[in-house]
């Protein structure tokens, strides 16, 4: 048995087969416990370690050959494993909360598996062509088959499919950096074209413009689940860059190019979603602040940077799927979801109003709540270095808290004498109450999610020792 | 010998990709997309063994046959054309001419970035790069931006020929160039299906 069997080959098996299945609950729970399953076998079961249960030895192999090349999943890797895998079952049990168990379970099993592929395979920069798959995956199940597509997929596919061709390029591009480290008009064409691609795979100022009109298009939760996957593995993807290229690593350039990136996606996200009046339009957004984050960090130093972007993933996903769980049951019970049409529903879905708020809180830094610990250092971290990058960040997050207050007065602005009538179903009301309050467990008692956390850096050779 | 099919090869794209640009009957931009498949197939060949390019032109024809047979169970002919702006053919020609003006500047230095890959590669990727990316910039119509999207990477397939030689490499641009089209092929029988249900309504 080995490694990419388990974490790669059996959930895009799973996933085929999950296909058939129409019952939403049964998706929904057999799609979470197998995921937990997984989350659970990489934490505890060590790889390339033989052990012995029972009568029986077992040892999971680190790689498999594939037409001449290798995947790989190195024994550091498990952590990251366990937190995919976690995450994935954490959007899957609350699939059928969302009604979007019947795409989401088996197609995003896909989508992890090709993602968790992009991690694994050796050579690493061939990862461009396993996340293009999981973003032509991606395409059935962000759209129906009974509607039209919109501009926004077409934006979606045509943006993400442009990233390919440049990372690829860019990877043996660098390759002749490293044979010829004086060469310096091709470390600038090489950096160039892996600033594009990262760019399109990132959505980075201003390429973001798909992930908005998607955000009033498509199902929120699906459109989520797709904005914590992709960006996360991506940067993944490309602190593996930095860490396999010295160049890289040392250039002061790329360094303060990340943090500029950073910073537009933190500042913009934020600001334009304090002027957003859609609640789906301000979830978008947030999750692209949450992409500047994510790269902020990477800009850091990186004894202080690879920990603190490890600590982002687990809040922005929780903090993302319960926000986005709140905003599709709401989008259930209105017309659309502009402030117009959604003032006072507070009082008619109590659950879903506070899970959106307390999720937009956590992303945009709120004390006691997830995003807090990781935020907070970051910020530290970055005053270190520029107080006036850490200004900018504090901008961004004013405007995120500003969109959040807005939605807040928005959503509890009833009339004078509405009553209380909760119209969430028990299986919202459980998701979202439970989503909620490990929002504030992780936000309260941070040191819980360091277990996962500890030894993940050392998945990179460089960047992690 | 080999160098002449290159250059065959060339014109060969050149005039596909323009005509991908002109063409307005969805027919004609299909047969036009396979022929432009035979060209990547012999740019490629100048790498590659055959049997590793011929995968090339196999999905490519896959791929343009999956978006035919889809194509075709639809009866208007109209939704061709929504999208496709501006549509003067006079100003598509100019704009692929000063693609190709671009292409003719630009291949000496890609070439030596390519590690001399050789002109008629260059070339011939870099004008179906462009020629795709201008195809992307005047449709919103899904079959032209998956045609479109087909050609950009073709032409980097082409050039990414000259460089990298893994089987895996083929076999995940194969797959992608076929997931594109099954992608385009769903996509479309999503527009069918939606603009059928309206004018049941009206």
């Amino acid at each position: 048995m080995s490694a990419p069997a388990i974490w790669i080959i059996f959930p895009l098996i799973i996933g085929a087969l999950l296909l058939f299945i129409n019952n939403q609950r049964l998706l929904s729970i057999l799609g979470g416990i197998i995921g937990l399953a997984l989350a659970i076998i990489a934490q505890f079961i060590p790889i390339e370690t033989a052990m012995s249960i029972g009568g029986f030895s077992l040892k999971i192999a680190s790689s498999i050959t594939v037409l001449g090349r290798s995947l790989l999943i190195q024994p550091a890797e498990g952590p990251l494993l366990t937190i995919i895998y976690g995450a994935v079952a954490l959007w899957f049990f609350g699939a059928e909360a969302a009604n979007a168990a019947n795409r989401l379970v088996p197609i995003g099993f896909m989508i992890t598996a090709l993602m968790v592929a992009s991690i694994a395979v050796e050579p690493f920069l061939y990862a461009a062509l396993f996340i293009q798959m999981a973003i032509l995956l991606a395409i059935p199940l962000l759209t129906s088959i009974y509607e039209a597509p919109s501009k926004g997929i077409t934006r979606f596919l045509v943006y993400q499919t442009l990233a390919m061709p440049f990372i690829l390029l860019a990877g043996w591009l660098l390759g002749g950096v490293e044979a010829s480290p004086g060469d310096l008009s091709l470390a600038t064409q090489s950096a160039s074209m892996l600033g594009l691609g990262f760019a399109f795979l990132l959505a980075i100022f201003p390429l973001f413009t798909w992930i908005p009109m998607l955000a009033e298009e498509v199902s929120p939760y699906i459109l989520a689940f797709i904005l914590w996957i992709l960006p996360t593995v991506t940067i993944i993807f490309c602190a593996g860059f930095i860490d396999r290229y010295a160049f890289i690593r040392t250039s002061p350039q790329l360094i303060l190019a990340l943090r500029l990136g950073g910073l537009a996606m933190l500042v913009t996200g934020g600001v334009f979603a304090a002027f957003q009046r859609n609640l789906a339009r301000i979830m978008s957004y947030g999750a692209i602040a949450e992409t500047g984050f994510s790269m902020l960090a990477l800009s850091l130093n990186v004894k202080v940077g690879i920990p603190v972007l490890f600590l982002l993933i687990p809040a922005r996903a929780l903090g993302l799927a319960v926000w986005s769980l709140a905003v599709t049951v709401i989008k259930g019970h209105v017309e659309n979801l502009r402030f117009g049409k959604t003032q006072g529903i507070l009082r008619i879905l109590p659950f879903a109003g506070t899970g959106m708020i307390i999720a937009a809180l956590s992303t945009s830094t709120f004390p006691l709540l997830a995003g807090f610990p990781g935020r907070v250092a970051l910020w530290e971290n970055l005053a270190r270095i520029s107080l006036i990058s850490a200004l900018w960040m504090g901008i961004g997050i004013a405007g995120l808290l500003t969109s959040t207050i807005r939605s807040l007065a928005v959503i509890s602005m009833a009339e004078e004498y509405t009553t209380w009538q909760p119209r969430e179903s028990l299986a919202q009301r459980i998701m979202l109450g439970l989503g909620v309050i490990s929002l504030f467990i992780l936000g309260i008692f941070p040191q819980t999610i360091q277990y996962f956390l500890t030894n993940l850096p050392l998945m990179f050779e460089h960047l992690g020792r | 010998m080999a160098l002449t099919v290159a250059w065959i090869a060339v014109l060969l794209l050149l005039i596909t990709s323009t005509g991908l640009l002109i063409v307005r009957d969805w027919r004609w931009s299909l047969i036009l997309l396979a022929i432009q498949y035979l060209g990547v197939f012999l740019l490629t060949l100048q790498h590659w063994p055959l049997g590793m390019s011929s995968v090339k032109l196999v999905a490519g024809w896959m791929s343009a046959a999956i978006l035919g047979m889809t194509r075709s169970s639809f009866p208007s002919q109209e939704i061709d054309e929504q999208g496709f702006w501006p549509r003067g053919r006079l100003f598509r020609l100019f704009a692929a001419g000063i693609i190709l003006l671009i292409v003719w500047v630009t291949t000496p230095t890609v070439d030596t970035i390519m590690a001399d890959a050789g002109y008629a590669i260059t070339g011939g990727s870099l004008i179906l790069i462009g020629m795709g990316l201008l195809h992307l910039g005047i449709t919103t119509y899904i079959l032209r931006v998956v045609i479109g999207l087909m050609t950009v990477l073709s032409g980097f397939e082409i050039l990414y020929s000259a460089v990298e030689g893994s089987i895996l490499v083929a076999a995940m641009l194969a797959t992608i160039n076929l997931g594109l089209a099954l992608v385009g092929a769903y996509l479309l029988i999503a527009q069918n299906n939606a603009q059928t249900a309206e004018d049941e309504i009206e």
